[in-house]
């Protein structure tokens, strides 16, 4: 039949043609097409790879930060804790020191009280003692005038020797 | 006349077949007056479907093509010389013969020979027509509609280099990489790059013949055996071309057939081997020219009302004619992309069993 049968000219030219297009188009269009999808591909995933290492440059950065943060945290805590014990330990040392030097104060300033008493006790007494013979010879001196006085005297001495 | 409403809303369709259809519209008219002969459908078909040395867009609307011929040395004449020859009388018209005296030859149902002496063609010389018929030229064409999309798409790329595809770019780069990463690469493997440049231009190739062929007027190239053997007969080469050592194994000793079997495995190994390119050649032909041969019989349907009731009866079922062929014609916008895809994807599956590497070590035998 008509349709079954190639015609050689057809069959010539479509050779031809067919095949000179095939190594035309692989030169001057496959070759530049694939190689531009390819070289696309290659940016997208290269971008992607860029990308998810961004990330993981990011999270590491932060787990780092974080681990700075809290290595800052503990040393403040830390140093905090020591400030505040050789701070507490200087209160208690000057508190110690104070106490110790306010006893010896007051124990000097008893002693010396004392001491102060004792002196004054002795000179009172010793001028009670004069102002007393004095007092007692002015008295005797007048009272002793008379006999009735100097029995008188006796008396009340008597008396007030008894009370004493 | 049944100048209805709805006819005059399809007119819009019909200028889309009117090309076509009006060159069949004048036929029979022609031959009514002539030869009192009905329409005769089949001779309309086989004159759409089959080659011719003019490119007819309509009646007597049509571009003489070169004749090229080898007789003794090589003869190039315009086609003219046989369709307008003055030595061809009216019927020689009607019965598609047309000598030229002059030169000495008769283009006879589109085939070249040589004036005998009794005056008629003398039909065991044999001329070598490799003339630029309408298929050459839709072919020659075609080529360049290709060269010229896909430099302009590559230009695409070192224009965009880095930036996002533009214009037929972005709109091939899909198709293209579908044949690639859907077609080529789970066909043939990873060897596939070395096949890529045939099988993208076996594709685009054939889908944009299916497309001419279906333009009004266009050449049926893909529905041609010609055409179709030439693709065949080169998948065929490529694939023994890049054969391994296990594919020719595998056809005298098919693996895990019984020594018995052997007579008749081996005859069905090599039978199958010429099967492929040749259910490949027959598959795109007879699909293409069915196509074109539905829809060329859904317009004769106009034609056939016509002479059966006469007067304005063609044009009462044009509008249901135009409605089939109008749905055919979508049918075969997807039939024009599944063809070329088929043919690409065995021909891809064909290269990639025959670079197959072994399957023995696997199978632990």
């Amino acid at each position: 039949m008509e349709l079954l049968t190639p015609a050689i000219g057809l069959l010539f030219w479509m050779l031809v043609v067919f095949v000179i297009l095939v190594v035309i188009l692989r030169v001057a269009a496959w070759k530049p097409i694939m190689n531009g999808l390819k070289e696309r591909e290659h940016q997208i995933q290269s971008a992607l790879d860029l990308a998810e290492k961004t990330r993981a440059d990011m999270a590491k950065l932060q787990s780092d930060n974080e681990k700075l943060l809290a290595q800052a945290r503990a040393e403040r805590d830390s140093i905090l804790k020591s400030a505040k014990e050789s701070a507490d330990r200087l209160i208690a040392e000057a508190k110690d020191r104070a106490g110790i030097e306010g006893k010896r104060i007051i124990e000097d300033a008893r002693e010396a009280i004392n001491n102060e008493r004792v002196a004054i006790v002795a000179q009172m007494k010793k001028e009670i003692v004069t102002i007393s013979l004095d007092i007692a010879e002015k008295v005797l001196r007048k009272e002793l005038g008379d006999k009735t006085s100097q029995e008188k005297l006796v008396a009340d001495l008597a008396k007030e020797a008894r009370l004493n | 006349m049944f100048q209805t409403l709805r006819h005059t809303f399809f007119a819009t369709f019909a200028l889309l077949f009117v090309t076509f259809s009006v060159a069949f519209a004048e036929e029979p008219a022609h031959d009514h007056e002539a030869k009192e002969s009905k329409f005769n459908i089949g001779e309309m078909i086989m004159h759409h479907i089959a080659d011719a040395h003019e490119w007819e867009f309509a009646h007597g609307l049509s571009i003489p093509l070169p004749v090229i011929i080898y007789d003794n040395g090589v003869k190039v004449f315009s086609s003219s010389n046989f369709y307008h020859s003055p030595d061809a009388t009216h019927e020689d018209h009607e019965n598609h013969v047309y000598p030229n005296k002059a030169l000495g030859y008769v283009l006879e149902h589109e085939h070249i020979y040589p004036i005998g002496a009794d005056g008629k063609a003398n039909k065991e010389a044999h001329v070598l027509d490799f003339s630029i018929t309408k298929n050459v030229a839709s072919l020659l064409l075609s080529a360049i509609i290709l060269l010229l999309i896909f430099t302009s798409v590559a230009k695409g790329y070192s224009k965009n280099k880095g930036k996002a595809p533009s214009g037929i770019q972005s709109f091939l780069e899909p198709i293209i990489l579908f044949i690639r990463d859907e077609v080529v690469k789970p066909a043939i493997g990873p060897k596939y790059e070395r096949y890529l440049p045939y099988l993208l231009t076996l594709f685009f190739f054939i889908w944009v013949n299916n497309l001419l062929g279906l333009v009004p007027g266009g050449a049926n190239l893909t529905g041609n055996i010609a055409v179709t053997l030439i693709l065949a007969v080169i998948t065929f080469i490529i694939v023994h071309f890049s054969a391994n050592k296990h594919y020719f194994a595998h056809l005298i000793k098919p693996t895990g057939v019984p020594v018995a079997l052997l007579p008749i495995m081996i005859p069905v190994e090599i039978v199958g081997v010429f099967m492929k390119p040749f259910s490949l050649m027959v598959r795109l032909f007879a699909n293409i020219t069915a196509g074109h041969i539905i829809i060329l019989s859904l317009l004769g349907l106009i034609f056939i009302a016509n002479n059966l009731g006469g007067g304005g009866t063609g044009w009462a079922v044009s509008p249901l004619v135009l409605i089939f062929t109008l749905f055919m014609n979508v049918i075969e916008l997807l039939v024009a992309f599944l063809q070329a895809f088929i043919f690409t994807l065995l021909t891809s599956m064909y290269i990639g069993s025959s670079i197959e590497e072994s399957h023995e070590a696997d199978h632990g035998h």
